[in-house]
């Protein structure tokens, strides 16, 4: 039973959603909306499930002493004091007020620590992304160069570079259009190729959970 | 004073990049730390240069356009803040022109996330649009004119519902105000309700949840802005005509900053990211001398 109910479920949900997009009428249009209020419920669970095995990983360091103890520690306070702040915002605020609003404690936190740090963390991209250009992005085959050559048009050609040192010349954007042209078209067409491919392939893999070929999500074997 | 500083800077900057280049060539390619200290200058100096670049306005960021002078004052805006502050130097300065071309025109914005910090970022761009002039002699009024529905979990689930009641996602706003006692939701049920859907995303839950389920499956008009790592991906919309345009990028922001005359911060920002690309291609180039010397040599 413990194999079947899920994989009942699973195939319930399935069918209603799939069903339900092409006769969006009843019993198939309530189902789904009941389905998807379930979701909703089980990704917010989902959130607290994921901060508490936060902290159980955590205090296991800190328990064990290991190398990284340090940070975990770091982690626990953190996370903690967010929480203790964003509730004393939201039970001290008023009736119509949000945790979230411009002035508080929490805002505060979020504006001069939380944004600052995950900012950092994304902008360090751009120094790698140089430094392997430099050393990495060689026209060493056919197809390297492709990618090369495409890749300097559009950099050069999404900010208004080459457009500038054409300038003198002319004032039309040809460099550009043409970054516009390779987004347009080349880009386009791959991305839909890659995309119809996702596609199936999620179509396929979708029908053999819906009629329980696939079974890893619950633990067994396909 | 500083802007001139920083210009002289960045001339030594880029004519240092000479000596790197003969370095390369001799075959001694200069180390990963060196690098950065370039990307650091080539962002940071022109940012102190107080510059703006001459950005031309494309078609995918002037259907957006179009689309938004077609509403007429008092259209219900959704606008959607599906990002985290790790995009928003990308996507923040979209969301707060936005904000203040739909107040300057008189939307009524609703505004959500499917992103925890969606809808913080939506505060912090309904903010600063409230700091221009015009704007704030408008005395809007927050549940009447523009309301903040907060965050729900549940991903592309939350769109679907919303497609059948927006009630149903969203009983409270995120002030814990009913959904019944906000005047602007008033005669809103669902989608149908909806004259523009404008989304700024960096990810999934994201445009392309949008499209498939509100556009697709429900009839909406949706116009998005994306991170440039996440535009590529939603041109194929763009071209299908399922997408009303698209702003890609710092350049996308910057676009439509100049589209719609309200220079901010992407018009100052566009010209670091130039001279960043301009750094990165030169690195490109000179790598690419070096391998083919040294080749050449492996060759003779």
């Amino acid at each position: 039973m413990r194999r079947e109910i899920p994989l009942l479920i699973t195939t319930i949900a399935g069918l209603v959603f799939a069903i339900s997009y092409f006769i969006p009428h009843w019993p198939f249009g309530e189902a789904e909306s009941i389905f998807g209020d379930w979701i909703a419920i089980v990704q917010a669970f989902a959130i607290w499930l994921g901060a508490l095995n936060l902290m159980k990983v955590s205090i296991e360091k800190i328990y064990r002493k290991k190398e990284d103890a340090m940070y975990a520690s770091i982690i626990i306070v953190c996370l903690l004091g967010t929480l203790a702040v964003g509730f004393y915002d939201g039970f001290t605020g008023g009736p119509q007020s949000s945790f979230r609003d411009t002035g508080t404690s929490f805002d505060w936190l979020y504006r001069f620590i939380y944004t600052p740090l995950t900012s950092t963390m994304f902008a360090m991209l751009a120094f790698f992304v140089a430094s392997a250009s430099y050393r990495a992005f060689r026209a060493r085959s056919f197809e390297a160069t492709l990618l090369l050559i495409a890749g300097f048009f559009v950099m050069g050609g999404r900010v208004p570079l080459f457009d500038l040192a054409l300038k003198p010349f002319t004032d039309v954007p040809y460099f550009s259009e043409f970054a516009g042209w390779i987004m347009a078209y080349p880009l386009t067409a791959g991305m839909t190729a890659i995309m119809i491919g996702i596609a199936l392939g999620i179509m396929s893999s979708s029908l053999r959970i819906i009629l329980g070929i696939e079974r890893s999500h619950i633990g067994g074997g396909a | 004073m500083v802007s001139q500083i920083a210009t002289i800077l960045m001339i030594i900057v880029g004519l240092s990049l000479l000596y790197v280049l003969y370095r390369t060539i001799k075959g001694h390619p200069i180390e990963r730390r060196v690098v950065f200290l370039y990307i650091a200058l080539a962002i940071s100096l022109p940012l102190l240069m107080q510059k703006t670049a001459p950005v031309p306005v494309t078609e995918d960021v002037q259907k957006l356009v179009n689309a938004l002078d077609a509403l007429p004052p008092g259209s219900k805006i959704l606008a959607t803040f599906d990002y985290d502050p790790a995009s928003a130097p990308e996507l923040q300065p979209m969301g707060t022109a936005f904000m203040k071309y739909a107040f300057k025109h008189d939307f009524k914005v609703i505004v959500m996330g499917l992103w925890p910090q969606g809808p913080q970022q939506a505060n912090q761009a309904i903010e600063e649009a409230m700091l221009d002039k015009t704007i704030a002699a408008k005395n809007l009024v927050y549940g009447v004119d523009y309301v903040n529905l907060g965050y729900q979990a549940g991903a592309e689930f939350v769109i679907q519902s919303m497609g059948t009641e927006f009630k149903r996602m969203f009983p409270l706003d995120d002030r814990h105000i009913a959904y019944d006692s906000l005047p602007i939701m008033n005669d809103i049920t669902n989608f149908s309700n909806i004259d523009f859907i404008f989304n700024l995303s960096a990810g999934k839950p994201g445009t392309v949840e949008w499209i498939q389920i509100a556009v697709d499956r429900f009839g909406a008009t949706c116009g998005a802005g994306n991170t440039a790592v996440q535009a590529p991906q939603v041109y194929p919309y763009l071209r299908s005509g399922q997408l009303t345009g698209l702003l890609g990028g710092m350049s996308g922001g910057a676009e439509f900053e100049k589209a719609i005359d309200e220079k901010g911060q992407a018009s100052t920002f566009i010209f670091a990211q130039m001279i960043s690309h301009a750094m990165v291609i030169a690195f490109i180039i000179m790598g690419n001398i070096a391998f083919f010397i040294t080749r050449k040599k492996k060759k003779a």
